[in-house]
């Protein structure tokens, strides 16, 4: 408890996770939010492979850390470019008005 | 080690109580200053535990960029009537579904996570063997730069695709404006664009237009 390894990081990774799909699943309000909660789970991703790249003395977590976020940074400005477009076309991004492919 | 333990504790209940708050905030730009608080905290997280460079690259790249470009957007669209109606759907199915998906990821996750004490020596790690001499972003660049070029190369072309991608999807025409053109404007010449009149006197030019 008192001696944080492994364990514990890999724990709040989990708990980030856990919390970034619970924010995709429960989402009633807008889809920005939803862009936030794949955010939080690159991030968790990411404190995954930190972890792992520093307690295994391996500096390749890092690099693929380096690429997630570069991938992470072009995928929220897709994503925003995507929701202002839907925006202006029409005029609400809640969720439950987003139903042009019926699903 | 105390100090560690209480560092990494502050930090993580941070990062998760703000995590919890970007997902159940009513308001959207609460969501995103959460969503800073947690990027913070994480970075500081990946700074004390020896990741220099990518808390730094965290704190510069999520917070100076991507955060703010959320709170842009947020700011553009009208989304302040849209606070209320948090878990009143009209027939929000998917709730507990959702529910049951992420708590069965998070419980495997920590099984992973609890049985990994128990298997031994399951890291031999030889392929990249770090010198424990130079700083962390010395280690960084020494890898990335040469034997990981390709990727490094990758990742700046999918910015560049990122970029021409989003200019391209909010880039419209409008009707009205107007706009220089070069092209016309250099292209024209004396003959094109002036006219002489002879001038009859007490009488002028009618210019039509």
């Amino acid at each position: 408890m008192i001696e944080i390894g492994l364990g514990h990081y890999l724990t709040l990774g989990a708990i980030v996770f856990f919390l970034g799909v619970i924010g995709i699943f429960l989402n009633r309000k807008n889809v920005i939010v939803i862009l936030m909660s794949i955010e939080l789970i690159l991030l968790a991703v990411n404190i995954n492979l930190i972890s792992f790249s520093i307690f295994s003395g391996d500096i390749l977590g890092q690099i693929f850390t380096m690429l997630i976020l570069t991938v992470a940074a072009a995928e929220a400005a897709i994503g925003l470019a995507i929701i202002v477009v839907f925006y202006r076309n029409r005029g609400s991004i809640r969720v439950e008005d987003i139903h042009g492919m019926k699903g | 080690m105390i100090a560690h333990s209480i560092f990494f504790y502050f930090f993580s209940v941070i990062a998760i109580f703000s995590a919890l708050m970007v997902i159940t905030s009513r308001n959207t730009v609460n969501s995103v200053f959460f969503l800073i608080l947690d990027f913070i905290s994480v970075g500081c997280l990946f700074i004390m535990v020896g990741a220099e460079f990518l808390g730094m690259i965290l704190l510069i790249v999520y917070v100076g960029a991507v955060a703010v470009l959320f709170l842009f957007v947020v700011m553009m669209l009208n989304v302040s009537e849209q606070k209320k109606s948090w878990f009143i759907g009209k027939k929000s199915t998917h709730i507990p579904s959702g529910l049951i998906v992420s708590v069965l990821i998070f419980l495997e996750l920590l099984v992973v996570t609890g049985g990994w004490k128990y298997k031994e020596n399951i890291m031999t790690t030889s392929t990249l063997v770090v010198n424990q001499n130079i700083s962390n972003t010395h280690q960084i660049g020494s890898v990335m730069y040469t034997d990981y070029i390709l990727f490094f190369q990758i990742s700046g072309i999918i910015l560049l695709l990122a970029m021409i991608g989003a200019i391209l999807l909010t880039y419209r025409k409008r009707e009205g404006v107007k706009k220089q053109s070069y092209i016309n404007q250099i292209s024209r010449d004396a003959s094109s664009s002036v006219e002489m009149k002879e001038v009859e006197s007490f009488k002028g030019v009618k210019i039509d237009d």
